[in-house]
C-alpha cells in the first residue's frame, strides 16, 4: 500500500482554509500552509489555540466546517495510512487493559489490514521500536503503571511501528524529563534525516527555536508560518501569545454565542 | 428439594437441560460484549439497550398474534437500536448529555413497555402464557427454538470478536487512532450495537428484561478486577457469567416460581463482592492485610530504635533497658510498652529479665537477642544515613531531615543503603553528631562478646566501625 506513493512528487501536508468549528464556535480560522518534505516543524500557542483541532483536523477525526487537507496529494482517507499520530497524553485512557507491548502493536494495525493477523515482520518492528524508545523491559507493563515520561515514549513507539512518511504529534514533551525530552529529540532528527517529516506541537517556547526548522505559529488563525529563523520574532510571538489576538478568539467566541442564541429561538 | 437437586443434576429432564444450555450459552455472549462495554465506559448503554427492547418485543407479538421468536426478535431488536440512535440523537442535537439521554431513553421506552404488556395481558389473543416472565425472566421455560436462537447469536458474536479482535480493540482503546487508520468506524460501531441488541433480546426469556445488563456488567466488572490483559478479561468475564448463570437457573429451579434473571444476577454480584474483597494484590482484604504487616513492622522497628536510643544514651554500659526508660523515651504508657516488648518477645527480638516476674511493670527490663540487636542498629543506621544524605546531598538544614527518616527509615533496602554509604564515603556520625552503627557493629552485639564488661565504652568509642576483631 505505501509503496503506490510518489514521494517526490506532492508536499506531505497541504491544507488549505482550513476552518473548524465546535458548535459553531471557530477553534480554527482559514489556516492556509505547505509543509515540504523532510522536515521537522513546530506548531506553537497558547493553550486553546487549536493546535490539537489542528493536528485533529488533518487526521480526519474533526470534520472541517471549510476548506481541505491534502497529505501527499491525496484528499480524504486515502491520505492516512501515510501518517503516524501521537495523542495528546490526556486523551488516552489509561486504565484500559492494555500492555504496552499491545499498544505498539497497534501501529502495526494499518499495515496488517483488516481481518488480518499480525505476522512475524510485525512483531519484529514492535520489537524495534520499542529497542529505540528504550522500553523493551516495560513491554508486559499495563500502560497506567508507567511514569508519564515512560507513557510518552510508548506512543511514540507506536508511531515508530507504524513507519510512516509523515507524523504527528501532540505535546510529546509534556511531563518529560529533561534527559528523555533530549532522547526523543534526538530521535525526531534520525528520522528526519531518513526523510520522513515530523509535526510536533510543543510548549516551550525556550527550546523551540533550537528543536525545530520551522514554526507554525497558531492562535485560532495562522499567525506566522516560516522557517524558525524567520518567524521566531518577538513580534510574532507577541501576536500569538499576546494582546490583540485574544480580542480576536473572545469576538469569535461572543459570535458564535449570537448566532447559537439565534438558533434557539427560532 | 432433594429431589429437586437430583433431578437438576442427572440431567434428564429436558427443561432443566435447555435451562443449562441456555444459561452457558447467554453467559458466553454477554462476558464476551460485557467485556467491552466496561473498559469502554459503556455500562449504562447496556441498561439503555435492555430496557429499550421492551416495547418492541410486544409490539412484535401483537403484530403476530403470539409468541413466535422470530416476531419477538424482529421487535425487540428494531425497538434496541431505535432507543440507541435517539440517544445519539438527543445528544447530538441539544445541550443535553450522555447520562440524561441514556435516562431518558432507558425509563421511557421501559415504561411504554410495561404499559403496553399489562394491555396485552388483558387481551383475548393467541397464547400468551409465560409473556409475563420476560420482566424477571424464567429459564425454565426455555424452548428448543430459543436455545437455536441463542446459539446462533452467540456463534455470530464469537466469529465476529475472533475475526475482528484487533480492530475492537483499537477502536475501544483509541477511537480517533482508529478513525485515522481509515478504517470503516461506522460499520464496526453498528456491528457491536448489532450484535449487543441481538445478545441482550435472546437472553431476555433466561434472565427477563429489568436485568440482563447485569449479566453483561457485573461480571466483566469483575474480571477487571483481577487482570490487565484485555483478552484474559474477556475470558474470566465469560467464564464468571457461565457460573453465574448456571448458578442461577439452578436456584430457580429449587424453588419454582422464583424468576431465573434475579437469582442469576445475585450469584454474579456474589461473584463480584467475593473479588472484590478478596483479589491478591488489589482487594479490599489483601490490601488491608498489607497495610497493617507495614504498620506492625513499623510499629516493631520504632520500639527497637527507642530501646538503641535508651543503651545508647547510658553509654552503652548496661545491656538492659528498663521499661520505664523505654516509655519515657516513646513518650507511652507503661501498658502500652509493655506490650509492645511482649510483640519483640513473640517474634524473637529481645526477652524479659529472667528476675522480672515478681517486679512492678516500671522495673521490668528487656534484653536484645542478637537478631534484635542488629534490626534495631540497621533502623538507626538508616535512619542517620538518610539524614546525611538530605543535608548533604540533598542541602537540606540538618533541623529539617528528621520528620523524614522517621518515614523512610523503615523502607531502604540493603542496596540502597550500599549506595548511601559509597556516596556519602563510609560516614561515621550523623549531622547531628552521633555515630553511625557499623556494620561490625550490628554483627556484635557488644554484650553478648565475653566478658563486655571488661571493655568500658564511653558514647564515643563506640560504634561507627571502631571494633577491633
Ligand atoms: N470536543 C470539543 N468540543 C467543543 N469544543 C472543543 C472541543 N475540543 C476543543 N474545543 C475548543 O476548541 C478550542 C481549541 O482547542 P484545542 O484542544 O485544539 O486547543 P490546544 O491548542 O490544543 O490547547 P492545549 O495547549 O491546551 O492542548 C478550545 O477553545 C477548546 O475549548
Ligand atoms: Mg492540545
Amino acid at each position: 500500500m505505501l509503496e503506490e506513493l510518489n514521494e517526490a512528487s506532492a508536499p506531505p501536508l497541504e491544507v488549505h482554509d482550513l476552518t473548524v468549528t465546535y458548535h459553531k464556535r471557530p477553534a480554527l480560522y482559514g489556516i492556509d500552509l505547505v509543509v515540504p518534505r523532510g522536515q521537522l516543524v513546530g506548531v506553537v500557542g497558547p493553550n486553546g489555540a487549536g493546535k490539537s483541532t489542528f493536528i485533529k483536523a488533518i487526521m480526519g477525526v474533526v470534520k472541517p466546517a471549510s476548506g481541505w487537507v491534502k497529505l501527499f496529494g491525496k484528499t480524504g482517507k486515502a491520505g492516512l495510512p501515510f501518517v503516524g499520530y501521537v495523542p495528546q497524553r490526556e486523551s488516552v485512557d489509561w486504565d484500559f487493559p492494555v500492555s504496552v507491548y499491545d499498544v505498539v502493536l497497534m501501529g502495526r494495525y494499518g499495515r496488517i489490514g483488516i481481518g488480518r493477523r499480525p505476522g512475524k515482520a510485525d512483531h519484529e518492528a514492535v520489537m524495534e521500536a520499542l529497542e529505540r524508545v528504550k522500553m523493551t523491559p516495560f513491554m508486559h507493563r499495563q500502560i497506567g503503571g508507567l511514569s508519564g515520561g515512560q507513557q510518552q515514549r510508548v506512543f511514540l513507539a507506536r508511531a515508530l511501528a507504524q513507519d510512516t512518511p509523515l507524523y504527528l504529534m501532540d505535546e510529546p514533551f509534556a511531563g518529560v524529563d529533561a534527559a528523555t525530552e533530549a532522547a526523543i529529540i534526538e530521535l525526531l532528527q534520525s528520522l528526519k534525516e531518513q526523510g520522513k517529516t515530523i509535526l510536533v506541537v510543543h510548549h516551550d517556547l525556550a527550546t523551540a527555536k533550537q528543536y525545530f526548522d520551522r514554526l507554525i505559529l497558531l492562535n485560532l488563525r495562522l499567525v506566522a508560518y516560516g522557517e524558525t529563523a524567520k518567524v521566531f520574532t518577538p513580534a510574532l510571538l507577541q501576536k500569538t501569545y499576546g494582546g490583540r489576538l485574544t480580542i480576536l478568539s473572545e469576538v469569535a467566541q461572543v459570535v458564535g454565542q449570537v448566532e447559537e442564541g439565534m438558533d434557539k429561538h427560532d | 428439594m432433594g429431589e429437586q437437586w437430583m433431578r437438576f443434576f442427572r440431567f434428564e429432564d429436558t427443561a432443566v437441560r435447555y435451562a443449562l444450555v441456555g444459561a452457558l450459552l447467554m453467559g458466553l455472549s454477554t462476558g464476551v460484549l460485557g467485556s467491552f462495554l466496561v473498559v469502554r465506559r459503556l455500562a449504562m448503554v447496556g441498561d439503555t439497550l435492555s430496557h429499550a427492547v421492551l416495547p418492541g418485543l410486544v409490539a412484535g407479538f401483537l403484530w403476530v398474534g403470539g409468541k413466535e421468536p422470530w416476531a419477538l426478535f424482529t421487535g425487540a431488536l428494531l425497538a434496541g437500536l431505535l432507543g440507541v440512535w435517539l440517544v445519539s440523537q438527543i445528544k447530538a442535537r441539544s445541550v443535553l448529555k450522555e447520562d440524561a439521554a441514556l435516562g431518558l431513553v432507558l425509563s421511557g421506552f421501559y415504561a411504554m413497555g410495561v404499559c403496553l404488556l399489562t394491555m396485552v395481558q388483558h387481551m383475548e389473543i393467541g397464547q400468551k402464557s409465560g409473556l409475563d416472565k420476560i420482566l424477571f425472566g424464567q429459564a425454565a421455560a426455555l424452548g428448543l427454538n430459543d436455545l437455536y436462537f441463542m446459539g446462533g447469536v452467540t456463534a455470530v458474536v464469537l466469529m465476529l470478536v475472533g475475526l475482528f479482535y484487533k480492530e475492537f480493540l483499537a477502536l475501544s482503546f483509541d477511537g480517533a487512532f482508529a478513525r485515522a487508520l481509515g478504517w470503516p468506524i461506522g460499520i464496526f460501531q453498528g456491528l457491536f450495537m448489532g450484535v449487543l441488541a441481538a445478545t441482550v433480546v435472546v437472553s431476555l426469556q433466561a434472565s427477563g428484561v429489568v436485568l440482563v445488563s447485569a449479566m453483561l456488567i457485573i461480571p466483566a466488572s469483575a474480571a477487571y478486577l483481577l487482570t490487565q490483559r484485555f483478552v484474559k478479561l474477556i475470558v474470566l468475564a465469560s467464564g464468571l457469567s457461565m457460573i453465574a448463570g448456571v448458578l442461577g437457573a439452578l436456584l430457580s429451579f429449587l424453588k419454582p416460581g422464583i424468576p431465573t434473571g434475579p437469582c442469576m444476577v445475585a450469584c454474579a454480584s456474589l461473584e463480584f463482592g467475593l473479588i472484590w474483597l478478596l483479589a491478591p494484590g488489589q482487594g479490599i482484604i489483601p490490601q488491608w492485610v498489607r497495610r497493617m504487616r507495614v504498620q506492625e513492622r513499623i510499629a516493631l522497628e520504632n520500639t527497637l530504635k527507642a530501646i538503641y536510643h535508651v543503651l545508647e544514651k547510658g553509654g552503652f554500659q548496661l545491656e538492659t533497658v528498663t521499661l520505664e526508660a523505654l516509655a519515657e523515651r516513646r513518650r507511652a504508657s507503661l501498658e502500652a510498652v509493655l506490650i509492645e516488648g511482649q510483640g519483640l518477645v513473640a517474634r524473637g527480638f529481645a526477652h524479659f529479665g529472667s528476675l522480672d516476674k515478681a517486679a512492678s511493670i516500671e522495673n521490668r527490663t528487656l534484653h536484645l537477642t542478637p537478631e534484635g540487636w542488629a534490626r534495631a542498629c540497621e533502623i538507626v543506621r538508616n535512619h542517620r544515613l538518610w539524614e546525611l544524605y538530605l543535608t548533604h546531598a540533598a542541602n537540606y538544614a540538618p533541623d529539617h531531615v528528621h520528620e523524614d527518616a522517621e518515614k523512610i527509615e523503615h523502607m531502604l533496602g540493603e542496596t540502597i543503603v550500599r549506595q548511601l554509604e559509597t556516596r556519602l564515603n563510609y560516614p561515621q556520625r550523623d549531622p547531628h553528631g552521633k555515630l553511625i552503627p557499623s556494620l561490625a557493629d550490628m554483627e556484635n552485639p557488644y554484650f553478648s562478646r565475653p566478658p563486655w564488661g571488661n571493655k568500658p565504652r564511653g558514647t564515643e568509642g563506640y560504634g561507627a566501625s571502631t571494633i577491633d576483631s
